[in-house]
């Protein structure tokens, strides 16, 4: 990739917000406080990527800039889960307390789902995306109601354990699966450049894909499978933060104006690590702790969903 | 050549294409004609590899498309659908460009890049080569279009209604281009298209379907022919000759 100065600007931009967040306002115990933050920045940079990545190719392969993955449910169903095990073994049981053990079930959940759901679109000639989207809606609404249904029968106490689970969260990161998500992460960017080649391609539609010789259903297969553990990852690490893609996603385009995937998925990963970041002092050091990074994100995410929207059509074709 | 055999495909029991088949010759415009619903698209599209087939056979030169690898068709054949919508940003020459993504996977050499030149030189779009493609007219998107599965140089064209929503300068423009491409490089065109009097002044040869069967099939000289159309159509068709060209006045 040649020179880029945009690119470098927001890798700046991300270079000076984590100094600014490892260095600044330590109060003396300098060797606690550069390990808690090293991890939660490991984090912040994993979760960033990890999105960004998910949401751009999940808007590639449907050709539409206001998805991300989180429509299909994927969110609820982690909350579903956390919900139940905490229902049925209670909240000192293995698969609650146990980080590793957790992840890799939830992991094996979401990608067990996702892969069923995907079953449905690709059994069709037409490959419907909309029946794909109306079909996780539906089963995102029902995830989230048997999870509200079993919320209220637990016990308070239990439920606490829950809902630290229910909000994306830097200031508790599950730093026991850290190690995992960084080595999962990193096998699974490795395997995703094998795939990069096609993305551009597949920007031009399904039908174009296929004339240039895309070996179409096995490259979108596979895409979608990377989307869902990138996904999964992030969501087990911090909690259901999936509206971060959509805004970063689209800040890529806009400010890149360039249809390559090396270019805009950098530039996404960037965004959203610099985003994360910009929140997390936020929430740290001007709001006291006092809200969830989660809440930030939420509200400048649905904003700019707005804008979207009421920017009207010239939104899709870029 | 390309030769379709006993292909059939069906949309829930319904037979939209039932047991066609058929044999297009080598270094000819090949025009697919008949009333909507046919299954003219549907058969180009299976043809194309874009649509699976439910029964029969389709072979491209010598390659049955169903056991030839996706990438080494695209060498041999390309498609162009009637809508061209995308999503992406990308200019008239990076456009071109995608068409030597078979054989480059996206990193071009000097040879792709000359190829790209070519294609931008036949089509005449270098005034526009660094033009964004959703800012063009619809004309200039179908040249932009064209000059893509140029540059993807393979020996089978496949259009699937070019002319669509096109005026009458820019589809003379159109056919005249194709017909080049057969006389000058030798290659094979196959085209589904609705103006009867395109077809008569472009083509060398028509196929007729109606109602997913293949009904008539002949040289356009055979095909022009007022009983003909008239039986594929169920209207009037009467022919009449203009300059040397028989011309269909179906329009009263």
């Amino acid at each position: 990739m040649r020179f880029n100065w945009k690119i470098m600007s927001l890798a700046m931009l991300s270079l000076v917000l984590a100094a600014i967040f490892m260095f600044t306002d330590a109060g003396g115990n300098w060797d606690y406080v550069l390990q808690h933050r090293a991890e939660k920045l490991l984090a912040m940079v994993m979760t960033g990527g990890a999105i960004a990545f998910s949401t751009v190719i999940f808007q590639t392969i449907t050709n539409n800039r206001i998805l991300t993955p989180s429509i299909i449910g994927l969110d609820s169903l982690y909350i579903l889960l956390q919900t139940a095990l905490v229902f049925f073994f209670g909240s000192t049981s293995a698969l609650v307390i146990n980080g590793p053990l957790n992840f890799f079930v939830s992991l094996a959940l979401m990608l067990g789902f996702a892969v069923i759901l995907y079953y449905f679109l690709f059994q069709g000639e037409q490959q419907d995306i909309f029946f794909l989207l109306l079909v996780g809606i539906v089963c995102g609404t029902l995830f989230s109601s048997i999870s509200t249904f079993l919320q209220v029968l637990i016990s308070p106490d239990e439920f606490l354990t829950i809902q630290d689970n229910m909000f994306a969260s830097f200031n508790n990161v599950n730093s026991n699966i850290l190690g995992i998500s960084v080595a999962v992460f990193v096998l699974l960017f490795i395997y995703s450049l094998t795939f990069m080649k096609y993305l551009n391609v597949l920007s031009l539609g399904k039908d174009q894909a296929v004339n240039l010789g895309v070996p179409y259903k096995y490259a979108v297969k596979r895409l979608l499978v990377i989307v869902v553990l990138f996904i999964s990852i992030a969501t087990a690490l911090v909690g259901p933060i999936t509206f971060l893609g959509l805004l970063v996603a689209n800040v890529a385009y806009e400010l890149m104006k360039d249809y390559r995937h090396s270019v805009l998925l950098a530039a996404a990963a960037l965004a959203a690590v610099a985003f994360l970041i910009g929140g997390q002092l936020l929430v740290e050091r001007v709001l006291g702790f006092n809200t969830a990074i989660s809440v930030i994100v939420n509200f400048i995410g649905g904003i700019y969903f707005i804008y979207l929207l009421l920017r009207g059509n010239k939104a899709w074709s870029r | 050549m390309v030769q379709v055999m006993n292909v059939t495909k069906k949309y829930d029991e319904t037979p939209v294409v039932n047991d066609v088949s058929v044999t297009i010759k080598q270094g000819q415009i090949t025009s697919f004609i008949g009333p909507n619903g046919a299954g003219k698209s549907t058969l180009l599209s299976m043809i194309s590899r874009l649509i699976a087939k439910d029964a029969g056979e389709v072979r491209i030169g010598d390659k049955d498309i169903t056991k030839t690898k996706s990438r080494e068709l695209a060498k041999k054949l390309a498609i162009l659908k009637q809508s061209n919508e995308m999503n992406a940003r990308l200019t008239v020459r990076e456009l071109i460009s995608f068409g030597r993504f078979p054989y480059s996977q996206g990193r071009l050499n000097a040879e792709d890049w000359e190829h790209v030149d070519q294609a931008i030189d036949y089509m005449e779009l270098w005034s526009m080569q660094d033009s964004y493609i959703h800012q063009l007219s619809g004309g200039q998107r179908q040249r932009a279009f064209i000059a893509m599965v140029i540059a993807q140089d393979t020996d089978y064209i496949l259009l699937d209604e070019p002319l669509n929503n096109l005026d009458m300068k820019h589809s003379v423009q159109i056919m005249k281009v194709l017909r080049r491409l057969v006389k000058d490089m030798g290659k094979t065109v196959l085209l589904v298209i609705h103006d009867i009097n395109f077809a008569s002044c472009y083509s060398d040869d028509i196929v007729a379907l109606k109602n997913g069967h293949i009904v008539a099939q002949g040289t356009t000289e055979e095909m022009m022919a007022s009983e003909v159309l008239t039986d594929i159509y169920e209207m009037d068709m009467p022919i009449c000759r203009i300059n040397d060209q028989k011309i269909c006045v179906y329009f009263t």
